[in-house]
């Protein structure tokens, strides 16, 4: 009866939006803000990735609130399971020498992977945010691999505050050296498709990526800190 | 228009996943198949037949002669920007979210819906 109901008015909301979807012409050309991002964004700002130059120049402010809402998503986590032995009838089973010789040589490179996509956020597909799960991922890994295995929250804690301080503060430089606040114009912005261009970018997405990683590290260490050890 | 209905489907399997499970982690997985499809539908506004990536790696991109970015070659960047920070941020409301499950499990060791019944009228 329940299935039935749900599937009726499901079926009736789905066609509405898909009759109005209907009516956006798909795959035509674009026009507006769209165009000017694409038309002028390597002479604004230099950096080949022009969803990175949206990202963090155009609409950087639009990203310091997202990166808040990734922190408050973070801090309600860490309140809710704060010293929570909630799953404590659950034990850690001990991994297997497949996964812990795998972690032994993946993570150093998972490591440089991360640090790699965030540093060439301006340059090839990634970013911050990219780099920053890929390094929490590696994180994991070690996690799952050995039962005694611990973060540093005050360490995390230091680095994603100083992340953050960073990309504020960086967004106030532009504000006191050029007209608005994130200014890309501080520096100089160099050539295109170097990798010292861009400007201010690059630093931003390594704060990111920073900020990012030691956020995500944090929450898986929060989630597997309310099992029992050993 | 067939990326459109794929992505309505995929939120609306999410949805009926929601509505009708009684599984707490299960209702989880119907809202991250719902994100899913919603960036889809983002990505799929913005999608232009016979278009390359916004990444400017090479010079033929460019309008003879300077910097400005041949306009007709290119997708548009801008739901792909918006996209982006959205996944990161389903991430985060799904862990979350299941750390909502874990305070819950606590108290009543079951997941199952039908056990909490404090809250209903």
């Amino acid at each position: 009866m329940r299935k039935i109901v749900a599937i009726f008015f499901l079926t009736i909301v789905g066609l509405y939006m898909l009759s109005l979807f209907a009516q956006i012409p798909f795959g035509k050309p674009y026009k507006g803000v769209s165009e000017h991002y694409v038309e002028r964004g390597i002479v604004e700002n230099r950096g080949s990735n022009l969803v990175t130059s949206i990202v963090v120049n155009y609409r950087g402010f639009d990203t310091l609130g997202e990166v808040t809402v990734l922190f408050l998503a973070a801090t309600g986590l860490s309140f809710l399971l704060f010293s929570c032995k909630c799953l404590r009838e659950f034990k850690r089973i001990r991994s297997s020498l497949v996964l812990r010789t795998a972690t032994d040589t993946l993570f150093p490179l998972i490591l440089l992977f991360g640090a790699y996509i965030f540093i060439h956020g301006h340059l090839t597909p990634g970013g911050g945010f990219q780099g920053g799960s890929v390094i929490a991922s590696g994180v994991m890994l070690l996690f799952l691999a050995y039962r005694s295995f611990h973060v540093n929250h005050k360490a995390l804690s230091t680095i994603e505050s100083l992340a953050g301080i960073t990309f504020a503060g960086i967004g106030l430089v532009g504000l006191i050296y050029a007209k608005s606040f994130l200014a890309n114009s501080v520096i100089s912005l160099g050539q295109w498709n170097k990798l010292f261009s861009a400007g201010l970018i690059p630093f931003i997405y390594i704060a990111v990526g920073f900020k990012v990683g030691a956020e995500l590290s944090g929450l898986i260490s929060d989630m597997i800190s309310t099992t029992k050890e050993d | 228009m067939v990326f459109f209905a794929a992505s309505l489907l995929l939120i609306f399997i999410g949805l009926y996943a929601a509505l009708v499970k009684r599984n707490l982690i299960k209702i989880i997985i119907g809202l991250s198949i719902m994100d899913t499809g919603v960036n889809m539908l983002i990505i799929s506004l913005g999608f232009v037949k016979g278009r390359t990536a916004p990444i400017i790696s090479l010079k033929d991109l460019f309008k003879k002669g300077s910097l400005l970015v041949d306009v007709s070659k290119v997708v548009d960047p801008l739901p792909q920007a918006l996209v982006l920070t959205a996944i990161v941020i389903g991430v985060a409301v799904t862990a979350m979210a299941l750390s909502v499950v874990i305070r819950m499990y606590s108290v009543k060791k079951s997941i199952e819906i039908d056990d909490f019944k404090e809250l209903k009228w």
